[in-house]
């Protein structure tokens, strides 16, 4: 009998602390975050919605090699190459389906010229699946994203328009074919 | 056979092969660049380096090249020991690689990647300056990327020495070396197109296909036939986006080998063009504008035409879907698309196979013939694998020396130096000069009756039961003892004639001449080219008839089913319109827009080779199976759907049925139960990207995997590979080899047949013993100013390719050949044209190898209907003449031995 009572007063005590304790929260800070009025800190690495940047001259970094769409485990990427009047490689068209990304970050792993880059923008619920499939020009920003200075074409052999054989990174001048020095 | 121990294993292997050859086909992997199956060994990029122990005691070994190494019995190799050596080589050749790879289009299927890879060179440790160079234009098929050349010389070993161009070359040296043409411009080799595949690297890229580039491992494959020509070479296409984007070469070591000609590779353009036929359209009459048509409307309306009327074949359709035709009219009501003549010499043609004691030429058997003649068979145009073919066979001679002297066969550089310019004999009969002139031993201008007579005479001196021909003159009385007496050394003579001159005469006289070889125990080699990819399928399906288009017009017929032909291109334009404007109902089922469609009551929107399936009989009667590629949009249906309730296996097995010996036809294919642990072929690689984002733009919820109802390749990548189930060779890729070097893998030896072994089935084989002879045909010289030959043109005679961008480009619009002196005789000055009795007129060209009173008229070409012209013709100069828009004489390409003067702008 008095095992019960006692289990009992333990039982209206503990409650009684609970509320004590509840009460004293009120005036300590406050560790909820107001989202969304309150934006949480994300780190630079976090890997949310995928973009594509452009180089410091501002072009298209995306060279549409194909790379990332290979690297993804679930094929949500599909792009098509075509070329500019310069002889830059881009994506015709370049299409992310989120509803099947899984932000592994592959794609930006496996991308040779820092185009594709995953930012720490996590918001991306839509209410109609079909939204979740995103274009080149919903992807495309105006800037480098995180990598400022790489410019795949100032290394690259291929000439392109302003850049003619030889003007590349650690090139030498075009040879003369018709020369026979060594 | 010799025992050998490669890093403690004991091989059995070749010793008449090299080292690199023997151990990659035994399973190991070596790097290489220079070497290639076909071309042999000149050990020029050190890749293949071995160490090759002295005896058992010897740990030290020295360094040699495995690619110039003949395996010594009970020699010690260690591939292993050398693997520093290779990358340090491979590190060298990399200094001046470009950081190109992203914008590549070799990228993902590229050789030096691989090897690079293989070797273990994996960080660049040179800080210095690359070397660069300047790239060329090098005409609409073939991207120049100079930057990315590692000099390992198989561009140039290919063009020059093993295709024989002479336009491109190496030029400069070391550091600079540079390989291109002597000055910008198109490529004159037919078979440019190789070098995108020879070159291990991105330095020459199909360039067609980079304007809709996609990687390697995306494209959706099938193992396909070739419908440029008679020669049925295999080919690889890809498709991606329901687009066809490239065609690649797909081994096989009977048909074509390695290697593609121009018009294969780069003619496929139009299954994507804007002249596709993508809808059905029916109208009641010719007047009235045409409306839709669904699917099954358009079948019953076929069903009711098919009741009373007739059907006519194509020889570019597949087999099935022409026997389709035939069972749906009835075999009395079907007949095929081509001329009296042309039904005629692909008839002769079977029975001259059946009938002789010869052996039924492959490409494989051409290449080993150490004499040929041909006859009036322009093959570059007309057949250019063959042409290829011919190249090595003059070879021969050389590899004899090179036996007599006892060293391997393998020794390219070797070979070539021992053999300077002897080659053996080669002759042409021809009424032209042809590309083959450059290793003829001689060649001999005449009329195709002319020829055809020589050839007679020929056979006649051979073999003296043949048919003589009298009246020959000194000069060709000498000339058909040394052609017959070459031929009768020759351990493998080869004999080459076809439909091309459209003289069953010369038929007649070629295969007399490979009969008068038979001595008993040798058979002489004979091949005779027909007109196109399925002509002698077609000739097969009509050995019980003789109803040519020539009947079909004169049949009085109120309704017509056209199968996938253009009537004006078979017959002259006027007994076509004829014919057509007597048809109450017409209706064409066709894959491009045409003119005779046009006319049509009932166009049925047909699929082209690329995404239908069928079989096709080469010229050498040789039967091949074709997979479709993709799947076209919903209107567009297979010929033998619109045709036949059956399904196509059904088909293929009524084929095999109907025609005599064609039993080889049903087993082409695994058949439709076929699985390999439950699992069928895949079309597509296991890297295959974005299956869930490429249809996500039209709905993001993935419809169901489209189904093959032929179930033996999957529109999937799911399925068990070629790699490990040898049933249908798909695309060649193998762990570590990701270009298409990794055939070796797929081979029983490297370089020689499939594991799938799917080299077709030979419908025909000669087994005749008793020598016959066809009697000498005396053909009357036609009345008229100008004997009329046709003249063949490898882009643009044929009607699909032409239809092409990248072939449009190389091609050029119809044009008269001519000697100087009747240009001279009709006052030709340079910029005039010719007004051509019984057609329009057109530019001309000189060339010096024509014969005076004859003229070459182009077959195909637009602006000139060479049906509608008889065999002799009045020519004038044309009075107002501007040259055509299309008129392109810069691409006319011919090698007349004298200079030629081609007028109006082009040069040759």
């Amino acid at each position: 009998m008095l095992k019960i009572f006692l289990h009992q007063l333990n039982i209206i005590w503990s409650q009684i602390v609970s509320l004590w304790l509840v009460f004293l929260h009120l005036f300590h800070e406050s560790d909820t975050v107001e989202y969304p009025d309150v934006k949480p800190h994300m780190f630079p690495r976090w890997r949310g919605r995928i973009i594509l940047t452009r180089d410091p001259d501002g072009e298209e970094r995306c060279v549409a090699c194909n790379l990332c769409a290979v690297a993804c485990p679930v094929d949500c990427i599909a792009l098509q190459k075509t070329e500019d009047e310069d002889g830059r490689w881009y994506p015709e068209f370049f299409r992310i389906n989120f509803s099947r990304c899984i932000m592994c970050g592959f794609c930006e792993e496996a991308c040779p010229t820092h185009a594709i880059q995953l930012t720490p923008d996590f918001e991306m619920a839509e209410y109609v699946r079909q939204d979740m499939v995103w274009e080149k020009e919903h992807m495309l920003i105006d800037g480098t994203g995180k990598y400022h200075d790489y410019n795949f074409y100032k290394v690259a052999g291929k000439a392109i328009g302003g850049k003619g054989k030889g003007e590349a990174l650690d090139e030498l001048p075009p040879t003369d074919r018709r020369s026979l020095m060594p | 056979m010799v025992k050998i121990t490669v890093d403690g294993k004991v091989l059995e292997v070749d010793e008449s092969k090299n080292l690199l050859e023997e151990v990659l086909s035994q399973g190991e992997d070596l790097p290489y660049f220079c070497w290639h199956p076909s071309m042999g060994s000149v050990g020029s990029c050190r890749q293949c380096a071995v160490i090759e122990y002295a005896n058992d005691e010897d740990e030290c070994g020295r360094l040699n090249m495995a690619c110039m190494t003949s395996p010594r019995e009970g020699a010690r190799y260690s591939i292993e020991k050398a693997s520093k050596f290779r990358a340090q080589a491979i590190e060298s050749i990399m200094i001046n690689h470009p950081h190109d790879c992203p914008v590549c289009e070799e990228g993902g299927e590229c050789h030096l990647q691989d090897m690079t890879v293989m070797s273990g060179h994996n960080y660049r440790r040179y800080d210095g300056k690359k070397k660069t160079h300047t790239n060329q234009y090098l005409g609409p098929f073939i991207g120049h990327e100079m930057n990315r050349c590692i000099t390992c010389y198989r561009c140039v070993r290919f063009y020059k020495d093993y295709a024989g161009g002479t336009d491109f070359g190496p030029q400069a040296s070391h550091d600079n070396t540079y390989f291109g043409r002597w000055q910008e411009g198109p490529l004159e080799s037919e078979f440019s197109g190789n070098l995108a595949e020879v070159c291990p690297t991105g330095v020459f890229t199909d360039k067609p296909f980079s304007k809709h580039y996609v990687r390697k491992w995306d494209l959706q494959t099938a193992p396909s036939v070739c419908t440029g020509c008679s020669v049925g070479c295999n080919t690889n296409p890809g498709e991606r986006y329901g687009t066809l984007r490239r065609v690649v070469n797909r081994f096989n070591d009977e048909v074509n080998g390695y290697f593609l000609c121009d018009r294969g590779r780069f003619g496929t353009g139009y299954v994507n063009g804007d002249e596709r036929i993508t809808v059905s359209m029916t109208r009641t009459a010719h007047d009235v504008a045409p409306h839709l048509a669904s699917t099954d409307e358009a079948r019953a309306q076929l069903q009711a035409m098919a009741a009373n009327g007739i059907g006519i074949g194509s020889p570019r359709a597949s087999l099935e879907a022409n026997f389709a035709l035939k069972e749906l009219v009835g075999a009395e009501n079907f007949y095929a698309g081509i001329s009296a003549n042309e039904l005629a010499m692909s008839k002769q043609i079977l029975d001259i196979y059946r009938s002789r004691p010869v052996n039924i030429a492959s490409i494989k058997d051409i290449e080993a013939s150490d004499a040929v003649l041909i006859l009036g068979e322009d093959v570059t145009n007309t057949a250019a694998r063959l042409a290829l073919a011919l190249r090595q066979s003059v070879r021969n001679l050389g590899k004899k020396m090179a036996r007599d002297m006892k060293f391997p066969e393998w020794q390219d550089a070797a070979i070539r130096q021992l053999t300077m310019d002897r080659k053996s004999p080669l002759y042409i009969l021809s009424a032209h000069a042809t590309r083959l002139d450059d290793i003829a031993a001689r060649v001999e201008i005449g009329t195709a009756a002319d020829s055809a007579r020589l050839g007679f005479a020929i056979a006649h001196e051979i073999d003296s039961s043949a048919p003589a021909v009298h009246d020959l003159n000194a000069d060709e009385k000498a000339q058909v003892t040394t052609i017959a007496n070459a031929l009768k050394e020759a351990g493998q003579p080869l004999i080459i004639s076809g439909t091309g001159a459209m003289s069953q005469a010369l038929i007649a006289a070629a295969a007399n001449i490979a009969t008068a070889l038979n001595d008993g125990d040798k058979k002489a080699n004979l091949a005779l080219v027909s007109a196109e990819a399925n002509s002698m399928g077609l000739a097969l399906l009509m050995e019980n008839s003789s109803n040519s288009l020539d009947d079909a017009i004169a049949s009085k017929a109120k309704a017509a089913i056209v199968l996938e032909n253009d009537l004006y291109r078979r017959a002259p334009g006027s007994s076509v319109d004829s014919f057509i404007g007597s048809l109450d109902q017409l209706a064409v089922l066709e894959s491009l827009k045409t003119r005779t469609g046009e006319q049509a009551n009932l166009v049925l929107a047909a699929g082209t080779f690329a995404e239908t399936s069928g079989t096709f009989v080469n010229y050498e009667v040789r039967a091949q199976h074709y997979y479709s590629v993709f799947k076209p949009v919903e209107a567009i249906r297979p010929s033998t759907f619109w045709l036949s309730d059956k399904k196509l296996s059904e088909l293929t097995q009524s084929c095999a049925d109907s025609i005599s010996g064609g039993e080889g036809i049903a087993s082409l294919t695994p058949g439709a139960g076929f699985s390999f642990s439950g699992m069928k072929v895949p079309r597509q690689q296991h890297r295959y990207s974005g299956r869930t984002a490429m249809r996500a733009n039209i709905n993001v919820h993935e419809p169901k995997q489209e189904q093959d109802e032929e179930g033996i390749l999957t529109y999937s990548m799911e399925g068990v590979s070629a790699l490990k189930d040898a049933t249908v060779f798909n695309t060649a890729w193998a762990g570590g080899w990701n270009s298409n070097q990794s055939v070796f893998k797929f081979q029983t030896h490297t370089g020689g047949a499939l594991k799938q072994a799917g080299h077709g089935h030979c419908l025909v084989q000669s087994t005749a013993t008793e020598k016959s002879w066809s009697d000498l045909v005396e053909t009357e010289k036609p009345d008229g100013d100008f004997e009329v030959f046709p003249l063949y043109h490898l882009f643009g005679s044929e009607e699909l390719t032409a239809k092409t961008d990248a072939i449009k480009e190389k091609a050029t619009s119809a044009y008269i050949a001519i000697n100087q002196a009747d240009a001279g005789k009709l006052g030709l000055q340079a910029s005039d044209g010719v007004s051509v009795e019984h057609n329009g007129a057109v530019p001309y060209i000189i060339r010096s190898s024509i014969a005076p009173g004859t003229v070459g008229v182009p077959v195909g070409l637009q602006g000139l209907n060479f049906r509608d012209l008889p065999a002799a013709i009045a020519l004038a100069k044309a009075a107002d003449w501007t040259s055509p828009s299309e008129w392109q004489a810069g691409n006319i390409i011919v090698s007349d031995k004298a200079p030629v003067n081609v007028e109006n702008g082009g040069e040759a």
